[in-house]
């Protein structure tokens, strides 16, 4: 006798698989809608003066040139600005447009509405603008000592007094590197006859977009409906607004849509930079290598305006002494106000600055003590259970600092020579001129919001014709979040068919911004228990035990197919919180972050140090990821983390003198190109998160934070010099 | 913006005397004009131009695209070629319009200047040869009169036996040189050296050319003093690519390495 048997199908495609990206194929064929593709019937064109002075009081401005251009239909000045004027992420400290003052070089003046781009921007550069020019503020150190700071911190752990039997000082600095995203900042603004805008740009973040546009513009928040839309890559430089408000200006003043687009010279002042950094350290060991105390004092520069900055300080000096036990920490950190062009958040947040002191701090240390860098490392190694030794919190999630040593250790190194050499194209070297060095760095970085803020996202999830439809606003930078959301409510749901659809403001709460590797924590909490919940309810008002593609089963049984579960219009809304945290209180000390994770890394580099020429061998790494998800997304944001980690070790990096970006453009401001780039052999961690989905940890940051600090070490061991400064420039080896 | 598309060198010629701005590959001029610095009000476009596109043994017309020279050119100026831009950049600009910009990091220029070539200029009003050292004037600046174009390069019958081209960069391609040079010596030891992007124009350096062409068989030592001698015989300045002091170094160190090659 046979027993029917049912082939239920398993569903495909969700957690642990690396399903074809949605927007793979688009973007390869060139029919991806990036922002700067979007269009619509009878818009315009903005573009906007700005100021070439770094500091300058406006004496006057004449808009009767620009306005008599034919084929301009506005013209805008801060006299034009409904509301407050003032926006910014985290303080509203910066104006729309500036009135009369000017405090960076850029900084936007006049906005203009054409009906092309060229006559846009021929008539933003016939606005006459009379400008005194005053000298700028921009050395951070005199912004220190003026008291012109935007954030002060001290941290202080234990006895004060305490001194190790081994001491080494260092001093360090960090360039001002730039996120450089291939798409510039682009958006389109279409009136919607009733004194309402929808705004479609490139964003990390719509929801703080929407409410800094309402507020900037004095607005009623239904008035302005954000929109998701194609973002060509971010790293941070899409988390403040920048021509979002303009675009709502012009579209409400003229009544057509407007379209901007930043040209790359443009874009290099139109959003944040990562903050470059001075910082002075002391660390104290015993004989054997234990830290005793470590003693920190991290200046970042703000440049003119607030953004990020207080939050990018406090991640710096929360992780100023790395993944290490130490009970005697004193840290003072400072975010000066400058006239230097704003920075806020990139890629590592604050994590990639201290990273650098504290790791070339303990490769000085271990050559001190005559011991292996890794293993004065391995010997302080932060775990679970421990206190975090600045903030004191008790680190309740797997931190693998030491499995991340050890996995590193073992991958093998590279024997024999790599085929590129330095100076590639140019043919500057043979082999004979080339030393080979190594070099390690271990980071640790928060995920998520820190210091007591309400961290959420809110996700939707609804049984379509279109099989499962997971809404949100949460922004794809090209990160693959679209990708690994719909893994997660397959699997969450039994529902093989799932999409990802992005809504507006209007029409879903805030996901939070796409930055601190939060989205697959925080949007994909939200995903799975909107997903599960739904499914315990489907289950339960039909009485199966089971879902599937086909529908509920009870004991085996098909009892109600998928298509009278779309009939019945099945849908759930969550909003996750990750636990909760605290605000430092005097002395730094808090539960201020919700998780943590941990990347090391080992370089390999050829240098000739004659010419100061490097080839990055190779770069391995072991990473804590918690749970991999979807495997070629994990690999490809260590691998593109790493190369972001490479370009700050070795060449990218905006010169500016007196204020003035000097290299705003891709000819000057390099970007590692495929010649640049190393191998990378990768180990993951699997130990999970405290509090993630299916174990998530965010794996966006940590190959760029302690990559660069790898890199300089290892052109150190090459040359056997000392460099206390990222980018290491040529004549910093040669010279 | 008037743009013509004369398929004969007369018509562009025309255009040209006429005052429209000559456009080859584009990727200088567009990048002037769409960053607004110019605005030419007519542009004579030379890609239909048959003519330019010729190479003839050592006469390489003004069209022809740094891809070819890569693939085709005389082994220095191949290497040199290998490094202007990205792939794309290369398909599309030609040696003429690296002429016409005459920019001070050009990276034809030094084997140029190294194998003392001439540059064919003509004008509605005939034809004329510039030798490499008259062509270029100053940063930018070349000895263009209004209403000329840049027809040819013309390299000598007889190259030197051995050219080697190197070229120092921050990155490993696709970027301005920092210091770029070519080093030719032939049988007898007679020893050029030109340099890109360590001074207003391409420059030689006559004094090290002296020292090291009276050694047939150079010993270290003559190769350090050709290296110092390259080092001060340049001018670079500081700018926001590099240093004064890098530049003259690097420039040292990779003549003599170029040399050392040559000699192998």
């Amino acid at each position: 006798m046979t027993t029917p048997t049912r082939t239920r199908p398993t569903v495909t495609s969700g957690i642990g698989d690396s399903p074809l990206r949605p927007d793979g194929v688009p973007k390869l064929k060139g029919e991806f809608q990036y922002a700067q593709d979007l269009w619509s019937e009878g818009m315009l064109w903005g573009a906007t003066t700005r100021s070439p002075h770094a500091r300058a009081r406006i004496v006057s401005i004449d808009i009767g040139p620009a306005l008599a251009t034919g084929g301009v239909h506005a013209v805008l000045t801060a006299d034009d600005v409904p509301g407050p004027g003032m926006f910014g992420l985290e303080h509203p400290d910066q104006p729309v447009l500036a009135s009369d003052e000017i405090n960076y070089w850029g900084e936007p003046v006049a906005i203009v509405a054409a009906e092309d781009p060229d006559t846009a921007r021929r008539a933003a550069a016939a606005v006459v603008v009379e400008y005194e020019a005053l000298p700028p503020l921009t050395d951070p150190e005199e912004a220190d000592r003026a008291d012109s700071v935007f954030r002060r911190l001290q941290i202080r752990s234990g006895d004060q007094e305490v001194t190790g039997e081994v001491v080494v000082e260092g001093y360090y600095e960090v360039g001002t590197q730039d996120q450089a995203p291939l798409g510039t900042e682009a958006g389109l603004a279409v009136p919607d006859g009733s004194g309402g805008v929808d705004l479609y740009a490139t964003s990390q973040f719509v929801h703080a977009d929407q409410s800094q546009v309402v507020e900037a513009l004095g607005l009623r928040p239904e008035q302005v409906r954000s929109h998701p839309t194609g973002v060509g890559g971010a790293f941070g430089a899409r988390e403040d607004v920048n021509l979002h408000i303009h675009l709502v200006m012009l579209a409400l003043h003229t009544g057509q849509p407007v379209k901007m687009v930043y040209q790359r010279s443009e874009s290099f002042t139109g959003h944040v930079h990562r903050h470059p950094a001075r910082m002075w350290y002391r660390h104290h060991a015993t004989r054997d290598g234990k830290l005793v105390r470590v003693e920190a004092k991290i200046l970042l520069d703000g440049g003119a305006y607030a953004s990020t900055t207080s939050a990018v300080l406090a991640n710096a000096c929360y992780f100023a002494v790395g993944p290490y036990r130490v009970d005697s920490v004193l840290v003072e950190g400072i975010g000066v106000k400058t006239n230097n062009p704003p920075c806020g958040a990139m890629r590592g947040f604050g994590a990639v600055q201290s990273n650098f002191g504290y790791e070339s701090q303990m490769d000085r240390l271990a050559a001190e003590l005559g011991m292996d860098p890794l293993e004065l490392r391995r010997r302080n190694a932060l775990a679970t259970g421990d206190r975090n030794p600045t903030t004191q919190q008790v680190i309740q999630t797997p931190l693998p600092v030491a499995e991340c040593i050890d996995s590193l250790a073992a991958i093998p190194l590279p024997d024999g020579d790599d085929p590129i050499l330095p100076g590639g194209s140019g043919l500057t070297t043979d082999r004979s001129h080339i030393v080979r060095g190594v070099g390690y760095s271990v980071g640790i970085k928060n995920l998520g919001f820190s210091e007591g803020s309400d961290d959420y996202a809110e996700a939707r999830v609804r049984l379509t014709d279109e099989g499962a439809v997971v809404e949100t606003a949460a922004i794809e930078v090209g990160q693959g979040l679209v990708t690994v959301l719909a893994q997660m409510a397959r699997t969450a749901l039994g529902i093989s068919k799932a999409i990802v659809r992005h809504v507006d403001t209007s029409r879903i709460g805030s996901a939070g911004s796409t930055s601190a590797s939060r989205q697959t924590q925080i949007s994909g909490g939200a995903v799975m228990e909107a997903s599960r919940r739904l499914r315990e309810r489907i289950l339960a008002h039909h009485g199966g035990d089971e879902l599937d593609d086909l529908g509920v089963h009870r004991a085996g049984e098909l009892i109600a197919p998928m298509s009278e579960l779309i009939r019945e219009g099945w849908e759930e809304t969550y909003t996750f919180r990750h636990p909760p945290t605290t605000p430092p209180d005097d002395d730094g000390h808090g539960d201020i972050h919700a998780d943590f994770a941990i990347a090391a890394h080992r370089a390999v580099v050829d240098v000739d140090p004659e010419l100061g020429l490097v080839r990055v061998v190779r770069v391995d790494t072991a990473q804590d990821v918690g749970r991999v998800l979807n495997p070629v997304s994990v690999q490809g944001q260590i691998e593109g983390g790493i190369m972001q980690g490479v370009g700050l070790a070795v060449m990218e990096e905006l010169v500016i003198q007196d204020g003035v970006i000097r290299n705003p453009n891709f000819t000057d401001y390099l970007l590692p190109t495929i010649l640049d780039a190393p191998d990378v052999e990768m180990l993951l961690i699997e130990q999970g998160s405290w509090w993630g989905p299916f174990g998530a940890k965010g794996v966006g940051e940590p190959p760029t934070i302690s990559s660069t600090a790898a890199v300089a070490a290892a052109i150190r061991n090459a040359i056997g010099r000392d460099l206390n400064r990222v980018p290491v420039r040529p004549e910093d080896i040669a010279l | 913006m008037q743009a013509f598309h004369p398929k004969t060198l007369d018509e562009a010629l025309a255009a040209a005397a006429d005052g429209a701005t000559p456009l080859a590959g584009g990727t200088d001029l567009m990048v002037e004009v769409n960053f607004g610095k110019r605005r030419p009000e007519m542009v004579v476009g030379l890609r239909r131009i048959a003519e330019l596109r010729e190479w003839e043994r050592s006469r390489i017309g003004s069209g022809v695209t740094w891809r070819r020279v890569e693939r085709d050119g005389p082994r220095a100026y191949a290497q040199a070629a290998r490094t202007v831009g990205s792939p794309q950049i290369r398909n599309a600009a030609t040696i003429g319009g690296n002429l016409g910009t005459a920019s001070p990091a050009g990276d034809g220029h030094p084997f140029l200047a190294a194998v003392d070539a001439s540059i064919e200029i003509a004008s509605t009003s005939g034809r004329r040869l510039v030798p490499w050292y008259e062509f270029f004037t100053g940063p930018k600046q070349n000895a263009l009169q209004p209403g000329e174009l840049i027809t040819a390069v013309v390299l000598p019958e007889r190259l030197p036996e051995r050219h080697e081209f190197g070229k120092v960069g921050v990155r490993n391609a696709m970027v301005i040189s920092t210091v770029c040079c070519v080093v030719t010596r032939d049988t007898e030891g007679s020893t050029t050296v030109a340099l890109g992007s360590v001074g207003p124009t391409p420059i030689r350096v006559p004094a090290a050319e002296e020292m090291i062409s009276a050694e047939p068989s150079p010993s270290d030592s003559a190769l350090g003093e050709f290296a110092r001698l390259v080092s001060e015989g340049v001018r670079p300045i500081t700018d926001h690519r590099s240093t004064e002091e890098y530049r003259r170094h690097a420039a040292g160190v990779l003549a003599r390495r170029l040399l050392e090659r040559c000699l192998a």
